[in-house]
């Protein structure tokens, strides 16, 4: 490919003049953080959606939002499926703020636990709660209740 | 802190054998909470509170009950914790204990959470283990349901704590968890893994045998072969150190044979015993009257 065709193809995706840039998705999740943010339907504004793209450490996904801002629930459960995400904020057109999400030490409320007879699978009055750590690229989630440990396809697992 | 509850269960071993009369836990009421049936945990709890001067209360059948009725445990704890100084809790669901500790203003012991822990059991085993052999660097076989057995999944992080030889002895169905072998090789636990029984039974201190069900095996001649190749005889036992102590959570079917009970290998029916002393430990210290 040569430098003029490389051009043209990153203009598929328009700029933005303001909202969220997610940046270093793990390649394949980019429908899951659509998911967690739960587009569409949350947002108005325009959502674009790159998957694959080459990034510094193999490929990656990109997801930007128009006129939209993260709270800290929405980028918590996206570290969880892309631990080495940016949240890039678009003001003017320009980077105003990039910050590396952070990977909760504990989670409440988020993910439900994969055992089925796990006290808080149940009409209990109480919330998952999980323990997070991270050993290597893998995220694992550890059950407080049945100590149940989730560490795969933790997309499928969010509440 | 295992170490201290193992050392106040011998000091009041006395006592939970009718030798001493005690008033430890006078005026203090223990609220039994079995949401699954139990024999033995539920009556050596009741031995081990009255023992020490205590009373016990009972939730009674579920099926008369408010629970019956749909009310779910974090109420039905909210509510008991008024009439009680302590809960003991057995409930079908894995992490209901832990849950239950989160409503009540007074201590919950687990009695068994499903297929989660039974840790008052963990402490009846290693205590027999004390008292009949050696913790320290003991060389211990486990033999039987390896697979689905609780008790001997807590028993293997528990003696990982004093430096086991573990042997497991299964049929290959019914092999102990390849994650708990990976966590036993990384706490640098020494673990062999064999279908015979002859193989190890010259070269350890403690047998622990648990019940293999036949549920396990859809064919019925397949589980009376394994169960067969697995079975404890006074044959197989002349090749056993004289020190051997043999230990089984009990009920026993036919996993050893009943010769055995004669031979001073066998210690199953002391193990039992040794619920009592080591629940009347662990009343004591979280009802506070031990320090
Ligand atoms: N106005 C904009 N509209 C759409 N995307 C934008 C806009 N500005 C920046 N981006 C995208 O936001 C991300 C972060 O932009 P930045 O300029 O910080 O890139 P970078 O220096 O490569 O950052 P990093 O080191 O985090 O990869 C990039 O994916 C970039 O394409
Ligand atoms: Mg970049
Ligand atoms: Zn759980």
């Amino acid at each position: 490919m040569t430098e003029n065709t490389a051009a043209k193809h990153e203009l598929r995706v328009r700029p933005i003049e303001n909202g969220t840039v997610i940046d270093h998705i793990s390649a394949g999740q980019a429908l899951n953080v659509l998911k967690i943010l739960e587009i569409p339907g949350s947002s108005e504004g325009v959502v674009s959606v790159v998957m694959n793209a080459a990034g510094a450490h193999g490929k990656k996904d990109v997801v930007k939002i128009e006129g939209r801002e993260l709270n800290v629930r929405e980028v918590d459960r996206i570290s969880l499926i892309a631990p080495n995400a940016t949240i890039n904020i678009i003001r003017n057109f320009k980077v105003l703020q990039k910050k590396k999400v952070h990977i909760p030490e504990y989670i409440e409320g988020v993910v439900r636990c994969m055992n089925p007879n796990c006290i808080s699978n149940t009409m209990e009055p109480v919330n998952s709660k999980f323990d997070v750590t991270s050993e290597k690229d893998r995220i694992l989630l550890r059950c407080k209740y049945c100590e149940r440990v989730i560490s795969e396809n933790i997309a499928e697992h969010l509440l | 802190m295992i170490d201290h509850i193992l050392n106040t269960a011998e000091k009041l071993e006395p006592i939970a054998r009718g030798k001493e009369i005690s008033t430890l836990l006078a005026g203090k009421v223990l609220m039994l909470l079995f949401f699954e049936p139990s024999t033995r945990t539920r009556m050596s709890f009741e031995t081990a509170m009255i023992r020490l001067g205590g009373s016990v209360m009972n939730l009674g059948s579920v099926e008369a009950s408010s629970i019956a009725k749909g009310e779910t445990l974090a109420d039905t704890i909210r509510v008991v914790e008024g009439y009680a100084d302590a809960i003991v809790l057995r409930h079908p669901k894995e992490g209901s204990a832990r849950m239950a500790s989160e409503f009540s203003s007074v201590p919950v012991i687990n009695g068994g959470d499903g297929a989660g822990h039974h840790p008052t059991q963990t402490f009846l085993d290693l205590y027999t283990i004390s008292r009949e052999s050696h913790l320290e660097g003991a060389k211990i076989a486990l033999a039987g349901d390896l697979k689905y057995g609780r008790t001997v999944h807590s028993l293997c992080y528990a003696l990982s704590l004093y430096g086991a030889e573990i042997t497991m002895v299964s049929p290959k169905e019914l092999r102990m968890p390849a994650e708990i072998i990976s966590d036993l090789k990384r706490l640098d636990i020494k673990v062999k893994q064999t279908d015979s029984i002859e193989e190890v039974i010259g070269d350890v201190d403690v047998l622990y045998v648990t019940r293999i069900q036949k549920e396990r095996f859809p064919d019925p001649d397949e589980y009376h072969k394994v169960a067969t190749s697995l079975q404890i005889t006074p044959e197989l036992l002349e090749n056993a150190r004289p020190q051997l102590k043999i230990m089984h959570p009990l009920p026993r079917i036919n996993e050893i044979d009943p010769r055995v009970d004669y031979t001073p290998h066998a210690c199953y029916y002391r193990q039992s015993f040794y619920g009592v002393p080591v629940r009347m430990a662990l009343l004591s210290l979280v009802l506070g009257a031990l320090e």
